[in-house]
């Protein structure tokens, strides 16, 4: 039996054996009447309608399906095509996914706003549209990361965000979602919590993953009309994996198309000292969900490391184990040193300053492109623009910025 | 007849004293003798923690004996060792183990539900494994003998109250309030309301936890349940404690009184 991907998650949000609604009692009945929001919305055309003109108009959709040539000709091998996800207004996918969140917490009635983030992206584009809705919005974020991502916690600040400390267990993202899902528990009346990937309880993960498949439908159309057919291959980053769900699933039927999802290996998988869920992790509970987790061998959560604060997640989306358990996705790493290269290699020879967690797509992108032919073509998603690291970068190599 | 069931029908309608402690906290060499004082100053049940790296459903009280216990080296299978030791001395309190699933999911469920059987652990109750994703484990856990809790709280439906009694046993658990453990917002009006028609939906006893914190919070929702339990003030209270002794003067001087004003109602 051929298993049609696309059909998935099934009524109770099981993507075979991952998935699900692992919460607290006191949050079910909130999942059900958001389950039924959304199943609602989802196939409402006005709602759908205001989704995708907020993405036009707001966000400034479609982004660009760039040819990287000069990228392409130093690999001597597939084409690579980038997707601009870089260009979206607050510079990062996360906005396809807020926009389409906080249109569905104004459709519940929603008055109040909470978010998870870690690189800040995804905190910063909550704020962006909580205040675009004159919604009063709280962001928690890890010591640790507010640290990181200074300026990320002022553009937040800026826009009329709180953004609270969390001063728990390792002080980044994973402590951050816990800490939200208590201020979830405590105010569940009145909050709308817009969780930033394709995790959590169902229905986050198919939610997430289909506020964000404008990335894929948008490339599938746009390479249709540049090329013709479909590409070759599809490489995306993953943290918690909404960029790479977002590219991912319009494809997920087309077999011929081969798919890569790239997780952090930090200093290397061997070390220790990566975010690699999949590649490393084992099966387990985390966040309201069965999924890839990191843990140690008493089921304790490990902390992960990577370059990139917004890979730097224990877990991962529970569609992507699915994808990985039946073989139609693959899971590689690329360390910090190759994503640092990579990000450089961008920047210098197509001008285009990428994030750190989207250099470790483009880091495989290239890895990929020199195996293939050239005649066959890659779509790599560019899920972010880089400012916001360049301070990291800077401080990494030895210069005062 | 399993040891809830027993304990349960001794008491006749008396209130049932469930206090809380996380194993582990504040050390691991002081766990069997807090259960043990527990018990002599008034305990029925005892709910133990199993510490857990990501404890989403607790308050910082309960957060920080977690990181503590997990920092000097208890984890599940110490927990399940420490029910052990406690059996040697005392065959007739039940023991229920709290915590979160990715422990037990780790362990694998066979390997746990036959590891706590064999240290005498009665029942489990796992904050983030409601009963539609628990068919499994409840199945594994009933071939055991063994029970397992699930939560009632006060945003569940009365479709959901149904459906959770419908698979509860041991007893039923009545989370208090909307929030963390340890939270400051106990309404024990709504609650012993919410009580009446929890109970239209089954016979089982019924616990009252999240919130109590005192002689009088304890009173106030012991009207309607059959049990209270008591966690983060307990819990709190150990976490000043620097040897057994200690401890064991703190349990006493906290929960004596509260069995007392259980015991006069
Ligand atoms: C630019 C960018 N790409 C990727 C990610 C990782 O998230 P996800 O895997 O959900 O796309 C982040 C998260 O902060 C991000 O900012």
């Amino acid at each position: 039996m051929t298993i049609k991907y696309s059909d998935y998650p099934d009524q109770r949000g099981h993507f075979g054996q991952f998935g699900g609604v692992f919460a607290s009692e006191t949050l079910m009945h909130c999942l059900t009447e958001l389950n039924q929001a959304y199943s609602r919305l989802k196939t409402d055309p006005a709602f759908q309608a205001q989704f995708h003109q907020d993405l036009a108009d707001y966000v400034g959709r479609p982004s660009p399906l760039y040819l990287a040539a000069r990228l392409s000709q130093q690999c001597d091998g597939a084409k690579i095509w980038l997707k601009r996800e870089d260009l979206n207004h607050t510079g990062a996918h996360k906005i396809n996914n807020t926009i389409g969140q906080i249109l569905l917490a104004k459709a519940m009635g929603k008055k109040r706003i909470i978010a998870e983030t870690g690189a800040g992206q995804h905190g910063v584009a909550t704020a962006t549209v909580a205040a675009r809705l004159g919604l009063k919005c709280v962001v928690y974020m890890g010591e640790v990361d507010i640290a990181r991502q200074a300026i990320n916690v002022y553009r937040m600040k800026l826009m009329g965000a709180e953004v609270r400390s969390v001063d728990s267990g390792s002080k980044t993202l994973k402590d951050a979602l816990n800490e939200a899902m208590r201020d979830w528990v405590t105010h569940v009346d009145d909050t709308f919590y817009i969780i930033g990937t394709v995790a959590g309880p169902d229905p986050y993960p198919q939610m997430v993953r289909d506020f964000n498949s404008v990335i894929g439908k948008e490339a599938k159309k746009q390479f249709a009309e540049k090329v013709g057919g479909l590409p070759d291959a599809l490489v995306a980053c993953v943290g918690g994996g909404s960029n790479a769900m977002g590219l991912f699933h319009p494809f997920l039927d087309d077999l011929s198309v081969k798919i890569y999802g790239v997780e952090a290996g930090g200093h290397g998988v061997a070390t220790g000292a990566h975010a690699a869920s999949i590649t490393a992790g084992k099966v387990g509970v985390l966040h309201g969900n069965r999924t890839y987790v990191m843990s140690d061998d008493q089921g304790q959560i490990i902390e992960t490391h990577s370059i990139s604060a917004g890979l730097d997640y224990p877990g991962v989306g529970p569609e992507h184990a699915f994808l990985n358990e039946t073989g139609r996705a693959q899971y590689v790493t690329i360390n910090d040193d190759e994503a640092l290269q990579a990000f450089h290699t961008l920047t210098r020879i197509e001008g285009i300053l990428p994030a750190l967690e989207s250099s470790h797509a483009v880091a495989y992108g290239l890895k990929l492109a020199k195996t293939m032919s050239k005649d066959q073509n890659i779509i790599v998603n560019l899920s972010g623009r880089g400012d916001k690291d360049v301070h990291t970068i800077a401080a990494l190599e030895g210069v005062t910025v | 007849m399993s040891l809830l069931k027993t304990t349960f029908t001794k008491l006749s309608g008396k209130k049932a004293l469930i206090p809380f402690v996380t194993a582990g906290h504040p050390n691991a060499d002081m766990t069997v003798g807090i259960m043990h004082q527990l018990v002599k100053s008034g305990a029925d049940v005892i709910e133990l923690g199993v510490p857990f790296s990501d404890p989403m459903a607790d308050g910082p009280v309960i957060q920080h004996a977690s990181e503590r216990a997990i920092a000097t080296g208890t984890g599940i299978r110490e927990t399940i060792a420490m029910v052990k030791q406690f059996r040697i001395q005392n065959q007739s309190t039940p023991v229920v183990l709290m915590g979160y699933l990715n422990p037990v999911e780790c362990m694998g469920y066979t390997e746990f539900v036959a590891a706590a059987q064999d240290a005498g652990a009665d029942a489990v109750l796992l904050v983030d494994s409601p009963p539609e994703e628990s068919t499994e484990l409840l199945e594994l856990l009933k071939q055991a003998d063994m029970e397992q809790i699930f939560l009632i709280a006060p945003t569940t439906t009365e479709e959901r109250k149904q459906m959770i009694c419908q698979h509860a046993n041991g007893f039923v658990y009545y989370v208090a309030l909307k929030g963390v453990t340890g939270s400051a917002n106990l309404d024990s009006h709504a609650v012993n309301k919410d009580l009446q028609s929890v109970r239209k939906h089954t016979d089982l006893p019924i616990a009252v936890g999240f919130g109590v914190k005192d002689t009088q919070s304890a009173i106030a929702v012991a009207e309607q349940a059959d049990a209270v339990v008591i966690g983060s003030a307990l819990v709190n209270l150990l976490d000043q404690c620097q040897s057994i002794i200690e401890a064991e003067k703190a349990i006493d001087a906290f929960i004596k009184p509260i069995r007392t004003a259980l015991d006069s109602l």
